[in-house]
């Protein structure tokens, strides 16, 4: 079957089996590879990216079903050359060790901080209707993002680090 | 995975005979390694009149296809129901949350590990072929509302809150009625049928979730017990909201998470609160009703003192007397 996606801004149309998940189409079909396969069940976050905006594992999706829809990677949001504020302050930080997990807590991330800008309320926000960008309130709203190597408290560094950059 | 056909629905008629898929989080999840194996997929993501919420009187009509995030956030949401808000965020991560649906929610697969595992013997996944589960390690099996065939629990953390809040589930029927099923009715027991879960049939297809009018002034928490922090199904949650006259309770909802086959309620622990002083003692009394019966499996047994725990530190949460931290009240708009 046939599916057109727009990745990063750029439209493609794919040929696959029903079966295929967005992340395989990503990797194996479109060579972007900076989305990472972790656990291909929901389970790690290391696949993450942005359909339509909004952040999910991709692992989850059938490609099948997303005809139409946007899709932004890693490689999308900025390059070598010009970083996002969160690509720079991962690097500053060393929000990192092996780097498996590193471009799906950026994806996370990125969206995280727009989430948080809009209000939305987190299971430990003190009050559901102003939201804070606390440490616990990083913790809770990066859990969907494991890190093998632990490097948690240089990665929530790196992101408060980002979003002042961003104030 | 096992090959598929894969369709769109363009209207509720189309999903008769095939396996609805709406976010995917469970059912992917499940046919990745091959404890479910439909051979049609119909897919609801399109079905424009399953999504949004809106207001019935004082009543809320969500969509069976808003997804959990944009749940927990309504305005309507935190404001009226801000239980259910806060149940939906003790559940899963962001990522899932954006693409799980409230349909999908509330039909969510046990998380027995046996269920998972293909090499081990399982009435839910093959009835009458045997329960695994008796015999080996079980500390996320169900305490109440067992069977002989099936010990399992339902993890929702979602139809918890809404078990509390009394919702009712909005169902199209193959022949095009629509009709409204009290949560406490939609589910069933496991008998001898574990992998029956709820009285849906065949081309039915859940198209809402009401909730009744906002309790004005009500106190409401989720309180949750996991392994980890965060991203965790519970080991016990209680969905709690409390209304209460001073020093008196006048009204106490409650609802108890992954310690039954679907979410469990009990009505002699709610009477028993109803017209008293809240304290300490009331607490414990209600804790030890809720918990009177041993558990089906003893690797659960934990959960009894677990529960109890749990049920005291909600109602001392809801009622003042502790920390009220993650407490919530129902405002009504002005
Ligand atoms: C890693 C991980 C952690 C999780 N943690 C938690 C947690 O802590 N707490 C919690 O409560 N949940 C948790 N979940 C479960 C999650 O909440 C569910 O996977 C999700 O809610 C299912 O919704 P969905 O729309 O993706 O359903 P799908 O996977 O699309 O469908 C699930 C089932 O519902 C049926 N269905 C869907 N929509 C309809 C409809 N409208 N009418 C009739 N049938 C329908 C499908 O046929 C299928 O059988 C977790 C999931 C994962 C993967
Ligand atoms: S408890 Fe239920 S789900 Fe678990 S193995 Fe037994 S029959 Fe299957
Ligand atoms: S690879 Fe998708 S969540 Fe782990
Ligand atoms: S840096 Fe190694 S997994 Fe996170």
């Amino acid at each position: 079957m046939k599916t057109t996606l727009t990745v990063n801004g750029e439209a493609h149309e794919v040929t696959h089996d029903p079966r295929r998940s967005l992340l395989d189409t990503l990797r194996d079909d479109l060579r972007l590879t900076g989305t990472k396969k972790g656990c291909d069940h929901g389970q790690c976050g290391a696949c993450t990216v942005l359909l339509n905006g909004e952040r999910v594992n991709s692992c989850l999706c059938l490609t099948a079903m997303h005809d139409g829809d946007e899709v932004t990677t890693i490689e999308g949001i900025g390059s070598p050359e010009r970083l996002s504020a969160l690509q720079k302050a991962f690097v500053e930080k060393d929000g990192y060790q092996c780097g498996f997990c590193t471009p799906g807590q950026i994806m996370s991330a990125t969206a995280m901080l727009r989430e948080i800008s809009e209000g939305a309320p987190s299971y430990v926000s003190d009050d559901l209707e102003v939201p804070k960008l606390t440490d616990t309130e990083m913790a809770e709203r990066m859990s969907g993002n494991l890190c093998r190597c632990s490097a948690y408290p240089l990665i929530r560094e790196a992101i408060a680090m980002a979003s002042e950059v961003s104030q | 995975m096992r090959p598929f056909d894969y369709s769109r629905a363009d209207s509720a008629k189309d999903v008769a005979g095939a396996q609805i898929i709406a976010g995917g989080t469970n059912l992917l999840d499940l046919m990745k390694i091959q404890v479910m194996t439909p051979e049609k997929l119909v897919d609801i993501t399109r079905l424009s009149e399953l999504t949004g919420i809106s207001a019935e009187g004082d009543r809320l009509r969500i969509g069976a296809l808003v997804t959990n995030s944009a749940l927990a956030a309504d305005a309507r949401v935190r404001a009226g129901w801000p239980l259910l808000s806060r149940a939906i965020l003790a559940g899963a991560s962001v990522q899932i949350r954006n693409k799980a649906t409230t349909g999908g929610n509330l039909l969510q697969r046990t998380r027995c590990p046996y269920f998972y595992d293909t090499s081990q013997v399982c009435n839910k996944r093959n009835p009458g072929e045997g329960c695994a589960a008796q015999g080996g390690t079980g500390r996320m099996l169900a305490l109440y509302g067992t069977s002989e065939h099936c010990l399992a629990a339902h993890p929702s953390d979602m139809a918890t809150a809404m078990a509390a809040l009394q919702a009712e589930v909005e169902v199209m029927r193959a022949s095009g009625d629509t009709v409204r099923i009290p949560l406490r009715d939609f589910y069933r027991g496991p008998g001898d049928r574990p992998d029956i879960e709820t009285v849906l049939e065949d081309g039915d297809l859940i198209t809402a979730v009401i909730l009744p009018a906002p309790r004005a002034g009500a106190r409401q928490v989720y309180r949750k017990v996991r392994d980890r922090a965060s991203y965790a199904f519970a080991l016990v949650s209680v969905a709690a909201s409390v209304e209460m006259e001073g020093d008196t309770i006048t009204r106490a909802q409650l609802a108890y998470g992954s310690i039954a086959p679907h979410p469990w309620k009990n009505h002699e622990v709610a009477e028993m609160l109803q017209g008293q002083t809240a304290s300490d003692a009331l607490f414990h009394r209600a804790a030890e009703a809720l918990t009177r019966e041993e558990a089906p499996h003893p690797d659960t047994e934990y959960k009894r003192p677990l529960l109890r725990r749990t049920l005291i530190a909600a109602l001392r949460q809801a009622t003042g007397l502790g920390d009220t931290a993650g407490t919530d009240t129902v405002r009504t708009p002005a």
